[in-house]
C-alpha cells in the first residue's frame, strides 16, 4: 500500500510526473484523484507544447474513422466523456465534413459506414441545408455529413486537470527544468531540477517518474539512459480575427493538408500543414510563406470568406508521434499512444514514458498510465476520472452558471462564465474594481487575471493569456498587456522583472503576427509599437 | 481577385485598431458609467456576438446613435451601425408601450392635429407631465413639442398651381415635424426655394423616415416605412428631380440608415437625397443669388447637430448663414444637445441627456446670442428647453432674411 503521506518528506512523492501539458495534467489529476501524492514539474508553462498548439478540436473520430478505426472508437468515447466532465470548456459547435465538386464522390459512403462502424453518429445531410446552417461554407459543396465534433479550449482543459489535482494535495512546479536522474544502480530515485526564473536548485524524489514530455519524451528518456524514437511533425496553423463558421467544417476525402476549420472561443482556426522536422528544431518552429499561402488557398475552399477576413497569426506545432518498440524505419507511425515501461523494455525501474496521442484521448491515456503506476505502487483504487468533472465543470452550460451568478449579468461576465464555468462564482464580489477590464478584446476583468495569479500559478504575461485569453484578441496586447503587468507587478513586487516580461510578451504576439504581417494586423502591431516605445518608453 | 488582397467585415470591425478615439468622443460615456462605451459595444463585443448572440449587452441601449463615434473614429468603422445593428438583430424584448408612442411621430401626429390646441394645452400641464411621468416613464421635466392646426402637405397642396408654374422643380420630404408641429418651416423652404426659381412639390407618398423606431426596437415597421419612402424618392428622382429635407436627421435616415441598417437598397437615388441648405449653397455657387434685406441684423450662434456631422455637411448650412449681410455668426463648439431624437425624453436618460448637453448650453449662454441656429428639430427642443433662448432652422432664418 502507499506510504501515509504526512509521514513522508517534503521533497518525496509517489509519483513525479515530468510535463505540463495535458497528458501530464490529466495523470496527475488521476493520480491525485486515487490518492497519490504527486508533483508535476514544467520546464515553462502548462500547454506550451503540442497541447496548446493546435487546432482545438475535439474529435468525433470521423477525422481517423476510413484509415484507423483503433483511433476512431476510442476518440468518440472520449469524446462524449469529456462533453460531461469538461463541459466548461467544450463549445458544443457540431461538425460537417463537405465533399466539394474536386474530391471523390464515392468518398462519402465509405466514410459514413467507417464512422457508423466505428459508432460515430455520422448524418448524410441536404448540402441545402448545410449551406443554411453554415451561411460561410463553401456554396459549391455537393455533399455533407453531419458529425459531433466539437471546439475544446486546451488551456482551459489543461488548467482544470491540474487545478483539480492541486485541490486533492498534487503540487505543481512551473518554470521548471529537469536537469538530471538521481539513479540508485538501475533504478530512477528522483530529480534534480532548477527553478528557471529564480535559479533555485531542488532535488525532489519519488517513487515512480512519469515522463510525459512530449515532443522532448526522448530528450528526458536519454538523461535517465532510455532511448524512445521519437517522429516530430510540424503542423501550422492560422488564426482568424473572428468567427466565420458555427460549426467545425471539415473536407470529406483523405486527410490532407489545411482541411479543418475550428471555430474556437471568439476566432476560428485554419490547419494543418505537416511536415517531419529534426527533433533538435523543436524549440523554435516558424511557419513559412509556402505554409501561410497553402493555409489560406486550401482554407478558402471550405470557407471561401476566409480569403478576405482579417488574419490574426500563425503558429506552429510539432507533433509528438512515436515509432514503437526501437523501430527506426517509421512505418508503424500511429496516431495512437504508446506507454513505455522503462523497467521492462530497458530495464531501468521507476521510470515510464507516456508518447503520442490527441488531445481528445488525454484523458484515457491518463487513465492506462496510471493503471500501470498503480499496480506497480500496489494501489487498487478505481480510475473515477470518466465520471467526475472538472473543477468549473458541474454547471452544463455556461448561461446557467452566469445567471446563478448576477441577475443581469454583462458581456464581461458573461464571457467570464464562459469561461470559468462554475468557478465563475468566485467572480461575485461587491468591489468594483474587480469588475474594471484588463482585456477588452477577450473581456477580462481584474478578478479573474488576479484569480489567475492567485490560484493557477501564473506568474508572467504569457501564463496569463494562456488560462484568460488575455492578448489573445485583435489587439494582440496593445493594451492589455500593461494594464495586466501593472497586476503581476504587483502581485510579486519587482517593477523590473515585470519590465522584462512585458517585453518578452509584446515580443511573442509579434513573432506570430509577423508571417502574416500585412493589412490591419500591420497597422495594429505598428500601432502597438508607437504605444510601447514613444508613449511608455519601452 | 487575390487572396487576402483586402479584408471585408461587417461595418469594418475588424479595421478596429482599439485607438479608443471613438470611446473618447462619446458623450454618453462621459455621463452615464453604465454605458460600456462605443467601442466595447461595437467592435470589440461584435467578436463575441458572432460566436453566441447570448453575448449580447442589454446596455447598449444607451448609445443614443448619435454617431460622433463614426465621425471621431480614423479607421472607417461604422461603430454606431455594429450598435445599433445589434440590437436590431439581437435584442428581442419588445419595445414598451412609451417607446412605441414616441417612436410613432407620424401617428402622433395625425391623431393630435384636429385637436391640437387641445392637445398643446393638456401637454404643457404639470399634471399631464406628472402622470406620463409616473406611467410611461416619459421625463416630468421635459417639455414637449407642440402641435399645429394645419398640415403643411395640407397648405402645400392648396399652392399646388403656383408651385407646379416654376420651370424647375424640387420634391420635398418635408417629415414628421414640419408637417405636425412645424410646417411654417416648410413654408420658409418654399419661400426660399421660389426665390432661386425653384417650385416645390411633395412626393407621391411620404411616410416617416422611421428613425425612432430603428432606435426603438421597431425596425420592421421602419423598414416598411423605407420601402414606400424610397419608390417614391424613386418616381421623383426618374423625373430629375433632387428630393430635399430640412432635417438633418431625415436625410441620414434616408441616404444612410436604410441601407445600413435596413438593408433597404437606395443605391441609385442616394446621391439626389440633399439637406435643402446644401441645395441651396451650391446653387449660390452655380450663380444663382438671393436678395436679402438691407437692414437685415442677427447675431446668430450655430449649433451642428451630430447627424449632420456625420454627413459632414454642416459647412453648407454655416457658409450659407455668413453670407447673409447683416448676420453677426458665431459657430458653436463640436458638442452634443444631448437629446438624440426620443432618448432624451425617456426618464432613465433624462440626467445623462442633461449633462451631454451642459457643455453646449453654457456655450449658448456665454456667446448670449439673439437665436441659435440648428438644422434638427430635436436640438432645437432640447436647446430651447434647457437654455431659452430662441432656435430656428437656417432655412427659416435665410427666409426671414430674403427682401
Amino acid at each position: 500500500m502507499i506510504k501515509n503521506t504526512h509521514t513522508m518528506n517534503p521533497n518525496e512523492f509517489d509519483v513525479i510526473i515530468i510535463g505540463g501539458g495535458i497528458t501530464g495534467a490529466g495523470t496527475q489529476r488521476d493520480c491525485a484523484m486515487r490518492g497519490l501524492k504527486t508533483l508535476l514539474i514544467e520546464r515553462s508553462d502548462i500547454a506550451t507544447g503540442a497541447t496548446g498548439r493546435n487546432h482545438g478540436l475535439l474529435h468525433s473520430g470521423a477525422r481517423y474513422a476510413v484509415n484507423d478505426s483503433e483511433s476512431a472508437e476510442e476518440c468518440i468515447r472520449e469524446n462524449r466523456i469529456l462533453r460531461k466532465i469538461a463541459a466548461h470548456c467544450i463549445d458544443e459547435t457540431g461538425g460537417l465534413f463537405i465533399t466539394l465538386p474536386e474530391d471523390d464522390p464515392e468518398y462519402q459512403n465509405t466514410f459514413v459506414e467507417s464512422c457508423l462502424r466505428a459508432g460515430i453518429e455520422a448524418e448524410v445531410i441536404d448540402p441545402e441545408l448545410a449551406r443554411r446552417w453554415e451561411p460561410t461554407v463553401n456554396q459549391n459543396l455537393t455533399g455533407a455529413v453531419k458529425v459531433p465534433d466539437a471546439s475544446i479550449d486546451p488551456f482551459r482543459l489543461c488548467a482544470a486537470n491540474m487545478l483539480d489535482a492541486k485541490l486533492r494535495g498534487g503540487q505543481v512546479r512551473l518554470h521548471t527544468t529537469v536537469t538530471g536522474f538521481i539513479k540508485e544502480g538501475d533504478t530512477v530515485r528522483g530529480v534534480h531540477t532548477r527553478n528557471a526564473q529564480t535559479g533555485q536548485v531542488n532535488d525532489f524524489y519519488a517513487r515512480i517518474i512519469v515522463n510525459a514530455g512530449g515532443v522532448w519524451a526522448q530528450e528526458i528518456a536519454a538523461m535517465a539512459g532510455a532511448q524512445i524514437s521519437l517522429y516530430p511533425a510540424k503542423g501550422s496553423l492560422l488564426i482568424f480575427a473572428h468567427r466565420v463558421n458555427k460549426h467545425v467544417i471539415n473536407r470529406c476525402r483523405k486527410p490532407s493538408n489545411a482541411d479543418i476549420l475550428v471555430p474556437g472561443d471568439t476566432v476560428c482556426i485554419v490547419g494543418t500543414t505537416s511536415s517531419r522536422i529534426p527533433l533538435d528544431a523543436c524549440d523554435e518552429v516558424a511557419v513559412t510563406p509556402e505554409e501561410v499561402n497553402l493555409l489560406i488557398t486550401e482554407g478558402s475552399k471550405l470557407a471561401p470568406v476566409l480569403s478576405s477576413t482579417r488574419i490574426l497569426r500563425a503558429y506552429a506545432g510539432v507533433r509528438p508521434l512515436i515509432s514503437t518498440d526501437k523501430d527506426d524505419s517509421g512505418r508503424n507511425i500511429t496516431r495512437g499512444f504508446v506507454i513505455l515501461d522503462h523497467e521492462s523494455r530497458d530495464g531501468i525501474k521507476g521510470l515510464v514514458s507516456i508518447c503520442g496521442g490527441k488531445l481528445t484521448t488525454y484523458r484515457l491515456m491518463a487513465e492506462k498510465t496510471t493503471d500501470l503506476l498503480c499496480r506497480k505502487l500496489g494501489n487498487e483504487k478505481k480510475c473515477m476520472t470518466a465520471v467526475s468533472p472538472l473543477p468549473g465543470s458541474e454547471e452544463g452550460s455556461y448561461e446557467k452558471v452566469a445567471q446563478k451568478i448576477w441577475e443581469t449579468p454583462s458581456t464581461a461576465q458573461k464571457a467570464a462564465a464562459f469561461r470559468m464555468g462554475t468557478r465563475a462564482f468566485r467572480m461575485r464580489s461587491s468591489d468594483r474594481w474587480n469588475d474594471a477590464l484588463v482585456c477588452k478584446c477577450e473581456e477580462v476583468s481584474v478578478g479573474e487575471i488576479n484569480g489567475a495569479i492567485e490560484r493557477m500559478d501564473a506568474s508572467t504575461l504569457t501564463d496569463l493569456r494562456r488560462r484568460t485569453r488575455l492578448g489573445m484578441g485583435p489587439c494582440q496586447g496593445e493594451f492589455c498587456a500593461c494594464r495586466a503587468a501593472g497586476l503581476l507587478a504587483a502581485s510579486h513586487g519587482c517593477i523590473d522583472r515585470e519590465r522584462e516580461d512585458l517585453n518578452q510578451f509584446l515580443q511573442e504576439r509579434w513573432k506570430g503576427n509577423f508571417p502574416i504581417g500585412w493589412g490591419d494586423t500591420l497597422r495594429e502591431a505598428e500601432y502597438t509599437q508607437w504605444v510601447y516605445k514613444f508613449v511608455l518608453g519601452l | 481577385m487575390k487572396i487576402q488582397e483586402y479584408t471585408q467585415s461587417k461595418y469594418n470591425f475588424e479595421e478596429c485598431m482599439k485607438c479608443t478615439v471613438c470611446t473618447a468622443y462619446c458623450p454618453v460615456l462621459q455621463v452615464n458609467p453604465l454605458f460600456p462605451g462605443p467601442k466595447q459595444c461595437g467592435p470589440d463585443e461584435e467578436r463575441l456576438r458572432l460566436k453566441d448572440p447570448y453575448f449580447f449587452n442589454t446596455a447598449l441601449k444607451y448609445c443614443m446613435n448619435c454617431k460622433r463615434c463614426e465621425v471621431a473614429c480614423p479607421s472607417g468603422v461604422n461603430v454606431a451601425a455594429l450598435i445599433q445593428s445589434a440590437r436590431i438583430h439581437y435584442d428581442h424584448t419588445p419595445p414598451k408601450v412609451r417607446d412605441r408612442i414616441l417612436a410613432s411621430t407620424d401617428f402622433m401626429g395625425k391623431m393630435a392635429r384636429p385637436v391640437a390646441p387641445v392637445v398643446n394645452a393638456v401637454t404643457g400641464l404639470g399634471i399631464t407631465k406628472t402622470v406620463l411621468d409616473a406611467t410611461l416613464k416619459i421625463d416630468h421635466r421635459r417639455s414637449f413639442p407642440r402641435y399645429s392646426g394645419s398640415s403643411f402637405t395640407a397648405w402645400l397642396k392648396r399652392h399646388r398651381k403656383e408651385q407646379a408654374a416654376f420651370e424647375e422643380q424640387a420634391a420635398y420630404f418635408h417629415g414628421c415635424y414640419v408637417n405636425y408641429n412645424h410646417p411654417q418651416l416648410g413654408k420658409d423652404l418654399v419661400k426660399v426655394l421660389n426665390a432661386l426659381g425653384v417650385g416645390v412639390q411633395l412626393l407621391e407618398k411620404e411616410k416617416c423616415c422611421g428613425i425612432a423606431m430603428i432606435v426603438n426596437g421597431m425596425s420592421a415597421r421602419a423598414a416598411r416605412n423605407a420601402s414606400v419612402n424610397i419608390a417614391s424618392i424613386r418616381k421623383a428622382v426618374d423625373k430629375g428631380l433632387k428630393v430635399l429635407s430640412t432635417s438633418s436627421t431625415c436625410v441620414l435616415t434616408l441616404r444612410d440608415e436604410y441601407p445600413e441598417l435596413l438593408g433597404i437598397d437606395n443605391d441609385s437615388v442616394r446621391e439626389d437625397i440633399l439637406l435643402a441648405t446644401r441645395f441651396i449653397f451650391e446653387r449660390m455657387e452655380a450663380g444663382a443669388t438671393l436678395h436679402f434685406r438691407p437692414d437685415y441684423h442677427r447675431r446668430i450662434a450655430y449649433h451642428v447637430p451630430c447627424h449632420l456631422e456625420k454627413l459632414g455637411w454642416g459647412v453648407f448650412s454655416e457658409r450659407l448663414l455668413r453670407r447673409i449681410p447683416g448676420v453677426e455668426f458665431t459657430l458653436l463648439d463640436s458638442n452634443c444637445c444631448g437629446i438624440a431624437g426620443t432618448y432624451g425624453f425617456k426618464k432613465e436618460n433624462y440626467e445623462a441627456a442633461q449633462n451631454i448637453g451642459a457643455p453646449l448650453f453654457d456655450q449658448i449662454r456665454s456667446v448670449d446670442p439673439e437665436v441659435v441656429a440648428c438644422d434638427c428639430e430635436t436640438c432645437k427642443w432640447q436647446i430651447e428647453m434647457s437654455t431659452g433662448y430662441p432656435v430656428m432652422n437656417p432655412i427659416s432664418i435665410l427666409a426671414e432674411a430674403l427682401e
